[in-house]
């Protein structure tokens, strides 16, 4: 008899057969059927119309048939809970039968139904098998408990059954405990506060004797929950390190791990000094080894650990290099990670045998792995400098291998090399500009580009080269375009005489023939630099870079101590938190490491310095300079309000030179093109002559060529987690400067979609993006439309005034497992007419996990309809799956316009004419700003100050409005210096808007 | 913890589905035959997230088995699991094919609700659930059967029933190794080590207590300051890990390896070593190329090991360039073949003693290509068997106590044997 016909029948009347073999009285028919519609329900058949008739031949002493009638309840009785209720009865009775593994099966199988009526029947059953006299019983019965938990957490708590879970934490049966543990565990991660598990040396001590007696997976638990532990001082600490490390023999790799995460954390607590702490870390390594000799896909997860803990505490691995080289038929994943892993270990001692190895895997076939490894010569350079002429003569001979991807990712490492030790091995130049042709990769090409730019004065044919690039310009992706324009002006200003041609085509290629933004801005600011003062663009231009650090692509020092935390698990596979993909309350809680506590703090960890330290020395420039400082002053520039009667700060009257030599000189630049539209109201007090003036220069102007070479750094060496100063140094002027924009191009993709308002338009346009607080108020994003309301479409966003232009900004992502294509957007009708002005431009298709970032411009010529509130918006969004609607509000600053400003006398007049009943006070509390800075900023969102009164220390400040349907808002507000309470007066003909005007001044101060 | 486990054949038919927890869907099933088993490229992970959902896969043969979870569960200890698993699958019906799995789905589902209850590895140990997973079925119990397969289900020796009884008392130890190498051209060895198992067949009544002593070095210099002196060699071992019937306590403190066998074939420890290797063949490549269409090939091997000892089963695999266009070889000593499938001239000796030394010689002539990538080379490698240990391990006793029944270590059968095989044994050229 075999099983497998119960595969391949697909007979029409398939259900109605059954139906009759269901109900027949035969035995062995039933059964027969039984495992018929098993084996449908297993390939996906919907079988849940036979419900009734399988419930039907659940009372059987057969307990094979038993068995899959329970089957198939687990599965279908969600679907059919009226009928579910029919089993109750024998899942009851059979919770009292004298067989313990039928009380069992019972207790384990309801706790699989999600019904609630069920849920209810359970309970007494379940209290009854919690303290039933076999230990099978109850160490099912504590799984179930979870289970329970799982469908009605408060029911769990009330019926009192966490509290006998506890009790079970002593029960005799070493599996019982390890059960106990596990659902407690489990229960405990979605309550985080709790103190559920109440972890103290009574019941660790427990656990640790446990530890010795349950099964492997027992003791899996059982260590997961130790990890949770934190000891009271570092002798209980090394006790319990003690007990645990005999299980670093134990032939189950996942139970090894288990120890090692315990032994990792704890070990964070014992002094230095002590002699146990030595023996420990000698302890460490040989298991981790035997790691390496199990099957592939644990000795990937061993890898992705091991990349951790060598990060955490390198000295454990330092002499096992050996044991990471790649054996030629390990799976590629394997290899990839030995690779990693190996890259970390090198060190002056072993970096012979490295190389050696990485040459001879960049023989290899796989191509990724042969990049990757090609990569690590690099990184070797870059890591022992003594191995760098021997990297590099490695890296020549692969080079003349010709093979296409060797010779381009050497050429992007060699790169690299060149920043590290710059004026060493530049003779090699030669043979990289003999492989010019073979390039293809963006990468590659741009580093290509880069060298030569770099090196311009000593390649002969310098301009030759670059003006071959040239030719195929937009045809270049970003990355090779960028480069290339800042290779051309560093080679103009080394080689001025013989290359003025080449520099004026390649900025008139960026600026005009191109519709990238960063691209023209980049060109523009070069422009102007080369314009008006070649020294200063020297200065900058050819500024002395950085040097790039060695390790660069390690773990941020707080992920890495909680990813310690969680050796063993799926974050430490993905080196992710488990917030980051685990959905819900679990795992959200953020573990560390404990602190160290007894006397050795003289000690304190320089090993763990080294680990963590090769990115901290790069990490304190990094803090963003102030906001406002650099960027934000720059083009704050238009913000200086002419009738303020205060005296401007010194500061922002050079900004204003600043900012009309580069609408006057980008003119002058620009002779036969129609000149930049300049969406400012640049409204220059001292108009400069058309000939740019020697302009003071004032370090803020740095900060924007500085940034405009963030997005762009051909620079490999920093993957994932690099310190943001790398990514400013490809010229960076200051590395805190460059790190300081660094975020910039996260943010960036947002404004990429703008309409193109003109060139200088969109310059600004940055500083919006980067969320300076010079540019109209823009509320963060909040989800509109969870995923689970529409088909796993997320949709969050926010809106921006950019230029004049409306936008709703858009943030799509699909949390659904297939593509989504075809959006559309619609507006319902609304208060102040706003609709699309164009279609959304979702143009490729949204895949699983994807998230795209739109701009939709809008109008507000729509259809009007007074909304309740005033500016909420109903939006429907279409794709290929459904229509979804959500409704959202947008902040009522996105409609006041720029001509907004009054005149005086007619703001008095009209102040006036607006009769009393139509004013509206309100109290904007905790707003620590002064009356210039509120000015100031409240003018971002095109709230214009027109005049500001000083009575008895009281600023009063007077200002207006205009919405984009014409309607005019006056206010007055009233500042006393010291008191972070502001009254805020509204006059208006529709005092509608009044609250949301309000809403969104207390929004534009307070952020 | 795991929220459901799904098998399938090669085709991404599901063979076997069974869902632990709520937050895995039917979709998930169709999610990992889409996104991994009908994906183009080469698996890049065995752990692949597909919209936040995590799937760990294993294959045997060609079937997948597939474990899925939504939370961050213990990535090791699903691993350890499929395997185990498989195991169990293993000793129920043999080989894991497609066949076999429809023929006993129905046991596998029962199996799966057993040993994974919502998620949790429960005790999996074939001797326990045997007693009571049982292909036939319908098997009464009485009520002392029954407690007693529940108390070993969830004992401290879950792996072992009481009442067992042998007329005689035998048990076999094998020791078998593998022994890995890579050397270089010039004969330096970059890498070796052995990589060792210790496996037990026992067939001994009752619930016997076992002691197994062998020639490490830590142990030994322990005795020997007790004045007993070194007696033969002792071995460095690097690590070790064993079976979870050994008490790991008692190894840590004492260093003693005590435990109470699983009934039949258990293996009892893994260890690994470095130190003092006996590689038992050398090998010496030389290849020289011709112009541009020939190479020439040598290869001597040489036996190190004593000259009354026989190594069997010695195949040397020799990698020859994609563009081979045809091979001569001539070989001293058993029989060489030009193996285009494999891209590879394979020697086969069927024996061969000890410090012995043969030689093969092979024409390698190939087809003019403008492919500028220049072969890679991979290297030489061997297979053996030799009946010694290459790390030196001695099994200095093993004892057996059974206090309740009437026999003694002495009237155990012991049977021990060696086995050295190669593991991956390559030497580069």
């Amino acid at each position: 008899m075999t099983d497998s016909k119960y595969f391949t029948t697909t007979k029409k009347g398939e259900i109605f057969e059954l139906k009759a073999e269901l109900n027949s009285d035969k035995k062995e028919k039933k059964k027969e059927a039984v495992k018929k519609v098993i084996a449908s329900m297993t390939v996906g058949k919907d079988v849940s119309a036979l419900f009734p008739d399988v419930v039907n031949c659940m009372q059987t002493d057969n307990l094979e048939l038993k068995k899959l009638v329970y089957l198939y309840l687990m599965n279908y009785a969600k679907s059919q809970p009226d009928m579910a209720i029919m089993a109750v009865n024998t899942f009851v009775k059979d919770c009292e039968d004298p067989n313990p593994l039928i009380r069992a099966l019972a207790v384990r199988t309801m706790g699989c139904i999600r019904v609630d009526k069920i849920t209810e029947y359970l309970c007494e059953p379940l209290r009854k098998c919690l303290k039933d006299e076999d230990p099978y019983v109850r160490k099912t019965a504590a799984v179930c408990v979870a289970k329970l938990h799982d469908i009605n957490a408060q029911l769990v708590e009330d019926q009192g059954f966490l509290d006998t879970l506890k009790d079970l934490i002593s029960d005799s049966n070493p599996m019982v405990v390890a059960n106990a543990v596990a659902a407690l565990s489990e229960i405990a991660e979605s309550h985080p506060n709790s103190n559920l598990l109440d972890l103290n040396p009574q019941s660790i001590n427990k656990l640790l004797t446990a530890l010795n007696e349950c099964t492997e997976w027992g003791q899996i638990f059982i260590l997961d929950c130790l990890a949770n532990y934190t000891p009271r001082d570092d002798r209980e600490s090394q006790s319990i390190c003690e007990r645990v490390t005999p299980r670093l023999s134990h032939a189950n790799s996942a139970v090894v791990l288990s120890a090692v995460k315990v032994l990792m954390k704890f070990m964070e607590m014992l002094p230095k000094d002590l002699d146990y702490y030595g023996t420990l870390l000698k302890k460490l390594a040989p298991p981790l080894v035997t790691l390496l000799s199990a099957e592939p896909e644990l000795q990937y997860v061993a890898l992705r650990n091991i990349n951790l803990i060598v990060q955490k505490r390198p000295e454990i691995l330092k002499h096992e290099m050996k044991v990471f080289f790649v054996k030629y038929n390990d799976p590629i994943y394997v290899k990839l990670e030995k690779l990693d892993i190996m890259i970390r270990l090198a060190s002056q001692a072993n970096i012979a045998q490295v190389l050696a190895e990485l040459k001879e895997y960049a023989t290899e076939v796989d191509v990724d792995f042969v990049r990757k490894a090609v990569r690590a010569i690099g990184r070797c350079a870059i890591k022992v400098e003594q191995s760098a002429e021997r990297c590099v003569s490695t890296l020549l001979d692969l080079i003349q291998t010709k093979v296409n991807y060797v010779v381009q990712e050497a050429i992007v490492v060699i790169k690299d090399i060149f920043r590290k030790y710059p004026n060493k091995y530049e003779s090699v130049i030669a043979t990289l500009c003999e492989n010019l042709d073979s390039l293809d990769e963006p990468e590659a090409r741009a580093a290509m580009i880069w060298i030569v730019g770099e090196y311009a004065e000593r390649i002969d044919n310098a301009d030759e080269l670059l003006e071959s690039f040239l030719e195929g310009f937009h045809d270049e992706s970003t990355q090779v375009q960028l480069q290339l324009l800042t290779a051309i002006v560093k080679l103009f200003l080394k080689k001025p005489t013989e290359t003025q041609e080449l520099v004026q085509q390649v900025l008139s290629l960026a600026t005009q023939d191109s519709d990238n933004p960063d691209l023209r801005d980049r060109g523009y600011i070069y422009w102007r630099l080369l314009s008006t003062d070649p020294v200063a663009a020297k200065e900058v231009v050819l500024a002395e870079k950085p040097l790039i650090s060695e390790e660069t692509d390690l773990i941020e020092p707080t992920l890495l101590e909680e990813l310690i935390c969680h050796i063993g698990t799926l974050a430490s596979v993905y080196h992710k938190p488990p917030s980051a993909f685990v959905e819900g309350s679990r795992g959200v809680m953020h573990k560390r490491l404990p602190a160290r506590t007894g006397s050795g703090e003289g000690t304190e960890c320089p090993d763990v310095g080294n680990a963590a330290g090769g990115s901290a020395p790069e990490a304190a420039p990094s803090i963003i300079p102030s906001q406002g400082d650099l960027l934000g002053d720059l083009l704050n520039l238009d913000l200086a309000p002419p009738t303020t009667t205060g005296p401007t700060p010194s500061t922002s009257g050079m900004q204003m030179g600043g900012m009309d030599l580069l609408g006057g000189g980008l003119e002058s630049l620009m002779d036969e093109s129609e000149p930049p539209h300049v969406p400012l109201r640049t409204d220059p007090p001292q108009s400069p002559s058309p000939q740019p003036p020697s302009p003071v220069y004032t370090h803020t102007d740095y900060t924007y060529t500085d940034y405009s070479h963030t997005d762009s750094p051909p620079d490999h060496s920093s993957t994932e987690h690099s310190p943001p100063a790398e990514l400013g140094g490809d010229i960076g002027g200051s590395p805190a400067m460059g790190a300081g924009f660094g975020a910039a191009p996260a943010v960036m993709p947002a404004s990429l979609n703008a309409p193109v308002g003109g060139g200088l338009g969109d310059l600004f346009d940055l500083g919006g993006g980067v969320g300076m607080p010079m540019g109209a108020y823009i509320p963060p994003k909040t989800v509109w439309l969870p995923a689970m309301k529409a088909k796993g479409l997320e949709i969050s966003g926010t809106f921006a005034r950019r230029a004049g232009v409306i936008q709703m900004e858009l943030v799509l992502t699909n949390k659904a497992m297939s593509v989504m294509t075809d959006f559309a957007i619609q507006f319902n009708r609304n208060s102040f007419g706003l609709a699309p002005a164009g279609p959304l431009q979702v143009l490729t298709p949204l895949g699983p996990n994807q998230t795209i970032e739109v701009s939709l411009p809008l109008s507000t010529v729509g259809p009007v309809m007074k909304m309740d509130p005033l500016n909420n918006l109903q939006v429907a969004v279409k794709n290929n799956i459904d229509v979804f609607y959500f409704s959202c509000q947008y902040p009522i600053s996105m409609l006041f316009v720029e001509d907004g400003k009054m005149e005086r006398q007619v703001f008095l007049a009209t102040w006036k004419d607006i009769p009393n009943d139509n004013e509206s006070q309100f109290q904007i509390q905790d707003c620590h700003l002064n009356s210039e800075a509120a000015s100031n900023k409240l003018q971002g969102s095109n709230i214009f100050t027109i005049a500001k009164r000083t009575v008895e220390g009281q600023d009063m400040l007077y200002m207006s409005i205009k919405l984009s349907n014409g309607i005019w808002v006056l206010a007055e507000l009233k500042v006393q210096a010291g008191n972070p309470n502001y009254t805020i007066s509204l006059k208006c003909r529709a005092p509608e808007v009044s609250q949301c005007v309000f809403q969104c001044y207390e929004a534009v101060l307070k952020n | 913890m795991i929220g459901g486990l799904f098998i399938y054949n090669h085709k991404g038919e599901v063979l076997i589905s069974r869902v632990y927890r709520d937050d895995i869907g039917r979709n998930a099933v169709d999610a990992f035959r889409v996104n991994v088993i009908h994906a183009r490229q080469q698996v890049r992970s065995p752990v692949t997230n597909i919209a936040r959902t995590s799937f760990f896969h294993v294959k045997r043969s060609n079937i997948w088995l597939a474990a899925v979870t939504k939370q961050n569960v213990n990535a090791a200890m699903v691993f350890e699991f499929l395997y185990k698993m498989c195991d169990v699958m293993t000793a129920y019906f043999g080989k894991i094919s497609e066949e076999n799995i429809k023929n006993n789905f129905v046991l596998i589902y029962e199996l799966l609700d057993e040993i994974l209850d919502f998620g949790y590895p429960q005790n999996s140990e074939t001797g326990a659930l045997k007693t009571f997973i049982t292909q036939t079925g319908i098997k009464s119990q009485s009520k002392e059967e029954q407690s007693q397969i529940t108390s070993q289900v969830t004992g401290q020796i879950g792996w072992r029933r009481e009442g067992i009884k042998y007329r005689r008392n035998e048990l076999f130890l094998d020791v078998l190794e593998s022994v890995n190498l890579l050397m270089s051209p010039q004969g330096q060895v970059l890498s070796a080590h052995v990589s060792g198992r210790v496996v037990m067949k026992s067939y001994l009544s009752g619930m016997p207590e076992c002691k197994f002593g062998m020639n490490d070095k830590i142990v030994i210099d322990k005795q020997g300051k007790g004045g007993e002196g070194a007696t033969g060699q002792s071995i460095a071992i690097d690590d070790c890990t064993f079976h979870q019937c050994v008490r790991l306590s008692k190894f840590d403190a004492e260093r003693s390896i005590s435990f109470i066998p699983p009934d039949g074939e258990c293996e009892l420890m893994r260890y690994r070593t470095t130190k003092d290797i006996i590689l038992p063949f050398r090998v010496i490549p030389l290849v020289r190329e011709v112009g541009r269409t020939k190479l020439e090939v040598k290869v001597v091997i040489k036996s190190n090991f004593k000259p009354s000892l026989l190594a069997q089963k010695i195949e040397v695999r020799i990698p020859t360039p994609l563009n081979t266009s045809g091979v001569q070889v001539i070989c001293m000593k058993g029989k060489a073949k030009y193996k285009a499938s494999e891209n590879a001239i394979v020697w086969k000796i069927k024996r061969m003693a000890g410090m012995k030394e043969s030689q093969i010689s092979a024409e390698i002539e190939l087809l003019p290509t403008n492919d500028k990538k220049k072969w890679a080379r991979p290297p030489i490698s061997m297979n053996f068997e030799v009946p010694f240990a290459p790390s030196g391990l001695k099994v200095r006793y093993l004892k057996v106590f059974e206090p309740k029944l009437n026999y003694s270590d002495h009237d155990v059968i012991k049977w021990v044997r060696y086995i050295g095989r190669s593991g991956i044994y390559e030497t580069r050229c």
